[in-house]
């Protein structure tokens, strides 16, 4: 059989290379994490009349279809054009009428924790902001991760994307109601970061140490404590596993409104065009930040933005992480550590 | 006398009424434990849209007449400043157990002593209850059990309906304010006959020593967290603290207050005396201080349960402990000791 495929075009068609020369691997986005059931019914359908049977989860919560041959790759875009006009409602007619497939796989599925569909801890539905976030940033070829999720407690793990978004509750007190009996002072001490403390038997918050998880709300007996009912995000950004520096991300913007996350995700692609390393097959984001310092990076994000009162943005920014390539020379090996076999 | 007031007519009712505060249970938009959840809770009403219907408050009336946090005296040097009176008439409207509930606190708050409790006496005479008739009761009630699904004490009743309400006036005050408003009509007022929670309050004579030191209580030692939320949200816990603040943190300071805040059973220091003696140290030994309160010595006291079945402690428990289930399994520990019933 011939196969003269164009790698470039199929890859950008969320379509794989694989080990096996024959076969491809269909790579299916689920923004936000949260699917209909019947939509199961497509995955499956795929796997067992294209693929080999299986269904690979993601660690962006999409799937992989392995095991297809690159001549079903029409065959199957227009079979699962439903399915993306349906989780892609913004995306052009243009788009979709092609029957063409998905139309980019740079800026990877927007994953989402469960949320507060579910999660008495999330302070928002992560779902919902996630499907804002992909209408702003997708289709895009740019290599972008970008993740949400409901809490500190980060169980999405945005610490390592290049954009993590973090709910935020903004608790308001109110000290008639509180009775003193400290469960909100002794939970921020044992589980967050001490941000409330006892004062003439009421509470006082320390607006610098309150990371706004919410867990006041959740203990308070009488509801002296309460949300503010507009929603605030943490934004830490650029974290990366990778062959260089992996590091986790830091804290980018803090209490900014979903009106700011959405501004802030639009502006970094132009950023990525201005800057991008154009030798490279791809460069992810993180690199180029590391290129042209923080400050430049900072700009590009903020530009043309309006701040709400609450939001606090990061002056300066340091990573944490390591780079490898140290020297294991001088580290023990198993004749140097006492006891070992 | 039953009249039907139209949405708008019962509007302009709330307007007119100078010197007047209606007070219902209203919702508190993205006020929730949770995110994207509304906080029931009783406030004013401005509308007859503001009034809730479909949902149980999570704290009840309670906090109205005994506030969470009151103040008792201001000290200002040598002089002993008392809160301003106030005088404004409040129309509360609330369910039928709600009603039991503020006749629990009345006994005292009212007739526990040698006088009424004055700040009390003050607020709760300002009142004018008004029955918001439940015909489906919520699923956790069980005032059927508690005998508080039926209640007579209460000056107008009202029964939600597409347009307006029905209101059906009993005393001399709703006659007059509602004079010229809304047209005759006829309805009879619902009262719930059964409960989705299914009860059996046992009837106790006297306290036997099995019930008291059962290892049933023990369970509820690995259970509760002390959070005290079936206390806060209970309308019959009575309970508080006194607590004396100086102000400007200065040792010199000769202003001070003397404030009540809410206490509870279930939550840590309760019990704590001057020298550091503490009873109760164990929830499980709380939970049947509790009980026994509510189901026991109240009544040995007063001559009715204590608990009037609204059912929070149940919505509310963090832990899904049932105080439900509590009465249950206290009856089957009664009915298995009796040889025969004692009734």
């Amino acid at each position: 059989m011939i196969r003269d495929i164009n790698r470039k075009k199929t890859v950008k068609n969320a379509w794989r290379i694989t080990k096996n020369r024959a076969l491809t691997c269909l790579r299916i986005r689920v923004p936000g994490g949260h699917l209909e059931a019947r939509h199961l019914e497509l995955m499956k359908k795929v796997a067992e009349i294209y693929g080999n049977g299986t269904v690979h989860l993601t660690t962006r919560q999409g799937f992989e279809i392995p095991g297809i041959p690159f001549e079903k790759m029409a065959e199957i875009n227009n079979l699962i054009t439903d399915y993306i006009a349906f989780t892609g409602q913004h995306l052009s007619t243009e788009v979709i009428s092609s029957r063409e497939g998905y139309p980019a796989a740079g800026t990877r599925n927007i994953s989402a924790c469960i949320g507060n569909r579910v999660c008495p801890f999330a302070n928002f539905d992560t779902t919902k902001m996630a499907l804002e976030i992909e209408k702003t940033v997708y289709p895009n070829d740019f290599h972008v991760k970008i993740a949400v999720t409901g809490c500190p407690n980060d169980c999405i793990k945005a610490h390592m994307q290049d954009i993590g978004v973090i709910g935020q509750a903004l608790p308001e007190y109110e000290t008639q109601s509180c009775i003193g009996c400290e469960a909100c002072v002794k939970n921020c001490r044992k589980k967050v970061t001490g941000a409330l403390s006892m004062v003439d038997f009421k509470v006082e918050r320390d607006p610098r140490r309150c990371i706004g998880c919410g867990e006041c709300v959740l203990v308070c007996p009488t509801q002296a404590w309460t949300r503010n009912p507009q929603k605030f995000f943490r934004l830490v950004v650029m974290g990366r596993t990778g062959k260089k520096n992996p590091r986790l991300a830091a804290p980018f913007a803090e209490w900014v409104t979903a009106k700011v996350v959405l501004g802030i995700m639009e502006n970094l692609y132009p950023y990525i065009q201005q800057y991008i390393d154009k030798s490279l097959v791809k460069e992810h984001v993180g690199y180029i930040v590391d290129r042209t310092g923080y400050q430049v990076f900072r700009d590009w994000l903020l530009r043309g933005i309006t701040l709400n009162p609450e939001a606090r943005i990061a002056p300066t920014m340091q990573w944490s992480g390591y780079m490898y390539g140290y020297d294991t020379d001088a580290w023990d090996t198993k004749s140097t550590i006492p006891g070992s076999l | 006398m039953k009249k039907l007031l139209q949405k708008d007519e019962f509007d302009a009712l709330l307007s007119t009424s100078s010197g007047v505060q209606f007070l219902g249970p209203v919702r508190l938009k993205g006020r929730g434990r949770f995110s994207d959840t509304d906080l029931i809770k009783y406030g004013q009403i401005k509308s007859f849209t503001d009034i809730v219907w479909d949902s149980k408050t999570y704290l009840s009336a309670k906090e109205l007449i005994l506030p969470i946090t009151e103040t008792l005296l201001d000290f200002t040097g040598t002089t002993v400043v008392q809160p301003p009176v106030e005088d404004a008439i409040l129309v509360l409207f609330l369910r039928a157990c709600d009603i039991h509930a503020i006749e629990r606190l009345d006994a005292i708050f009212l007739n526990n002593g040698p006088s009424p409790d004055p700040y009390y006496k003050q607020k709760r005479d300002r009142f004018k209850l008004v029955l918001m008739e439940c015909a489906v009761p919520f699923d956790s009630c069980f005032c059927v059990a508690m005998g508080t699904n039926t209640v007579s004490n209460f000056g107008a009743a009202v029964r939600c309906i597409e347009d307006g309400i029905l209101i059906d006036i009993r005393d001399e005050w709703f006659t007059s304010q509602i004079a010229g408003s809304g047209t005759d009509t006829e309805f009879e007022l619902q009262f719930p006959q059964q409960n989705g929670a299914d009860v059996h309050v046992p009837h106790i004579k006297e306290m036997q020593e099995q019930l008291f030191t059962h290892e049933m209580w023990d369970e509820y030692s690995k259970r509760c967290i002390a959070c005290g939320r079936c206390n806060t949200s209970c309308p019959t816990c009575s309970c508080f603290s006194v607590h004396d603040i100086s102000y400007g943190h200065d040792s010199n300071s000769k202003i001070a207050r003397r404030q009540r805040v809410w206490d509870g059973c279930h939550l840590d220091g309760f019990t704590d005396m001057a020298g550091g003696a503490a009873f109760r140290i164990e929830c499980g030994s709380r939970m049947r201080f509790k009980t026994f309160h509510k189901i026991y010595d109240y009544r040995k006291r007063y001559g009715v349960n204590m608990c009037v079945g609204c059912g929070r402690c149940d919505d509310v428990c963090p832990e899904y402990i049932s105080f439900a289930n509590c009465i249950n399994k206290v009856n089957d520990l009664v009915n298995e000791s009796r040889s025969t019933p004692d009734e």
